[in-house]
């Protein structure tokens, strides 16, 4: 083996991503063994399916947290890109790239108001993210009188169905509009973060503000994009969402911020900025997918699947901690 | 020099009750006063009015304390909805378990037991938050939202969501009933406030926790135990939103596991509002009860005229905005 194949692989073994992958790994093998359902395909497609739209908002939040900032205003961003896309599509009608085009448009917009005010009067991200979470939502349940839309346009309701192949009997397969978007964002993201320019800048921006700034980042730019990125992110999910639920519940999704921030932090992310990777997102989202449709699989009543999380998030947490601690400490000593 | 006085005095009073902020909140107390009272009229100056913002304050009030607490050391407690959740569901449990027939002190003491073990639930709590936080070092945020979900899912595990209600009289009192015509609520909430206040501006403890927000490893190298004193201060938070607890299901006859959650932004909200700094070591009592009452009396008010209480909510986080932007723009005005 070559030595820098060798090195990359050390590093990783010392990774985060590392245990995450391994504890995934013996979780899978547990429940598959337990419950010949869990391993199928049928499975995997749902669990792509229903976690889609948790994972589209995760990447978005990710380059935030990356760039040193936090974003929990997201699920009222999304709440009004899919009432006003869709009610515009009901009125005057639409196709797929108008609805998208409206719905990223107004979570690019909702977005830049966030970096504006992040930006221009120096609020800190999360007392801004805060008011704009009720500001949004806010003005969005009073001029709708928190109404749901039920009759989608025929198109949408439909979905798209690509790829389609059978597998045994009477069951097909196929790329829905959830796996799709869920694909595209990832692919987007990892090259937004990996391979652009752009993307290093973001690291930077987190990892030293300062640094970054007299190195010549115009990070007021910077931040505009990243928080765009993020509404552009809640705008396509929320679309996900409704084609999924085919209906458009206004009031649904505003307190799931939490969720989506913990699948991001559990995949390795820091609040403090400058550190977390796209594969690290994916591990946390999967882990939690697994976790709580392995409980539904093992016959465990849904009312306890929190109880589980809890326990994840909280153990995950306190080993990352103690470790990186033993580390330190370690190196204290040498 | 005379004429200078009384503007100085007015800065000095500011001062003394919370920073700069103060300032800012009672400006804007009075103007929406104003505003509120030439829109509305009398209705907005009667007794009932008035006694209808004292009886919806305490609830916020007591679970921002909690909040603040944790804020004010530079971290954030994400898990206090959750606890009084699980102490009000706790307290409820062992109330309801009781023969409604027995009578006296027996009565009283099962009453007094019930509480007591919801304080015992809301106190291991803030002890496993403040040991996470403090002695393994994990982030504030990420340690109580795995307690939050955590304290839900056995909430919600046990109780499978539904509601447990029914309490005896003193205990519905407490959310219910009127000393002389101020709500006991309000009384309860004045008996958290004044000792968090104590606590905070006259005793080590509370310079510790000032000390702690504005620079931890400062203090910790400076002979403060200061893990002592994060895990004393989660402790407090927790059983602030124990109280909060009685509070809540006193108010509504029952416990549940999702009673208040949208409270949980709120609460950062309104301390932040009254001037306590998201990143730690500022923020005082008064700034933050100021911050409550602009709050209530905007959700008043748009009760009284009729408009939607999500209006409430937008304006509430305009405010917030607005309040925060105040010191930037005031460097940007001196310059």
């Amino acid at each position: 083996m070559p030595d820098s194949l060798k090195a990359a692989l050390a590093r990783f073994r010392r990774s985060h991503e590392f245990w995450l992958l391994a504890v995934i790994l013996m979780l899978c093998t547990g429940l598959g063994l337990a419950n010949s359902q869990f391993l199928s395909m049928q499975n995997l497609f749902d669990l792509l399916t229903s976690y889609a739209f948790v994972g589209i908002l995760a990447l978005g939040l990710l380059v935030v947290l990356i760039a040193g900032g936090i974003d929990i205003s997201f699920t009222a961003t999304a709440s009004v890109a899919q009432y006003v896309a869709l009610a515009i599509a009901n009125a005057y009608g639409a196709n797929w790239l108008t609805v998208f085009a409206m719905a990223i448009g107004i979570g690019i917009t909702l977005g830049a108001v966030n970096a504006l005010f992040i930006q221009k009067l120096r609020i800190p991200s999360i007392i801004v993210s805060i008011a704009t979470l009720n500001i949004f939502y806010g003005l969005l349940i009073f001029a709708t009188g928190g109404k749901y839309i039920y009759s989608l346009p025929d198109w949408f309701a439909t979905g798209i169905f690509w790829f389609e192949f059978d597998w045994g009997k009477a069951s097909s397969y196929g790329v829905n509009l959830q796996i799709l978007i869920l694909g595209i964002a990832f692919l987007v993201t990892w090259l937004l973060l990996n391979r652009t320019n752009i993307g290093r800048q973001v690291y930077a921006l987190g990892g030293n503000p300062d640094a970054a700034q007299r190195l010549g980042f115009h990070t007021f730019r910077l931040n505009m994009l990243v928080y765009c990125y993020m509404g552009a992110m809640a705008g396509a999910a929320s679309l996900v969402q409704a084609q999924l639920a085919q209906s458009v519940a206004p009031t649904v999704l505003v307190g799931k911020e939490l969720d989506v921030v913990a699948a991001v932090v559990l995949g390795g992310a820091s609040l403090a900025g400058g550190v977390g990777t796209v594969f690290g997102t994916f591990l946390g989202l999967t882990l939690l997918a697994v976790l709580q449709n392995g409980l539904i699989l093992l016959g465990v009543s849904s009312y306890w699947s929190p109880l589980f999380v809890g326990l994840v998030i909280l153990i995950s947490v306190s080993v990352t901690a103690w470790s990186q601690r033993e580390r330190r400490a370690r190196r204290v000593r040498a | 020099m005379k004429q200078k006085f009384p503007f100085s005095l007015v800065k000095r009073v500011g001062r003394s009750l919370g920073g700069g902020t103060v300032g800012t909140l009672i400006l804007l107390l009075v103007s929406l006063w104003i505003v509120f009272a030439l829109v509305i009229g009398d209705r907005f100056f009667s007794a009932d009015t008035l006694q209808s913002m004292a009886f919806q304050m305490p609830e916020l009030g007591i679970l921002s304390l909690a909040m603040m607490l944790a804020l004010l050391s530079g971290g954030l407690n994400l898990s206090i909805i959750a606890t009084a959740n699980l102490t009000g569901l706790t307290i409820a449990f062992v109330l309801t378990r009781t023969v409604p027939g027995s009578e006296g002190v027996a009565w009283v003491g099962w009453q007094l037991l019930a509480i007591a073990a919801g304080f015992g639930v809301a106190g291991l709590i803030g002890l496993v938050n403040g040991y996470v936080i403090a002695y393994l070092g994990v982030s504030p945020i990420l340690a109580t939202l795995g307690t939050m979900t955590l304290c839900k899912g056995i909430a919600i595990g046990l109780t499978r969501g539904n509601v447990i209600s029914g309490f005896p009289d003193p205990i519905i009192f407490i959310g219910n009933g009127t000393i002389s015509g101020v709500p006991f609520a309000l009384v309860v909430f004045a008996l958290c406030a004044v000792p968090v206040a104590i606590l905070l501006n006259a005793t080590p403890f509370g310079a510790k926790v000032y000390m702690i927000g504005s620079n931890e490893k400062a203090t910790r190298y400076s002979g403060v135990d200061t893990r002592a004193a994060l895990l004393r201060l989660y402790l407090y938070s927790s059983l602030l939103a124990g109280v909060a607890a009685v509070v809540m299901m006193a108010r509504f006859n029952s416990a549940n596991a999702a009673y208040g959650e949208s409270y949980l932004l709120v609460t950062i909200l309104a301390a932040v509002l009254g001037g306590v700094d998201p990143f730690g070591g500022f923020g005082k009592v008064g700034g933050l009860i100021l911050a409550l009452v602009i709050l209530q009396m905007i959700s008043s008010a748009f009760n009284l005229l009729n408009l939607s209480q999500f209006l409430t909510l937008a304006i509430w986080g305009g405010i917030l905005i607005a309040v925060a932007a105040v010191p930037h723009l005031r460097v940007l005005l001196r310059r």
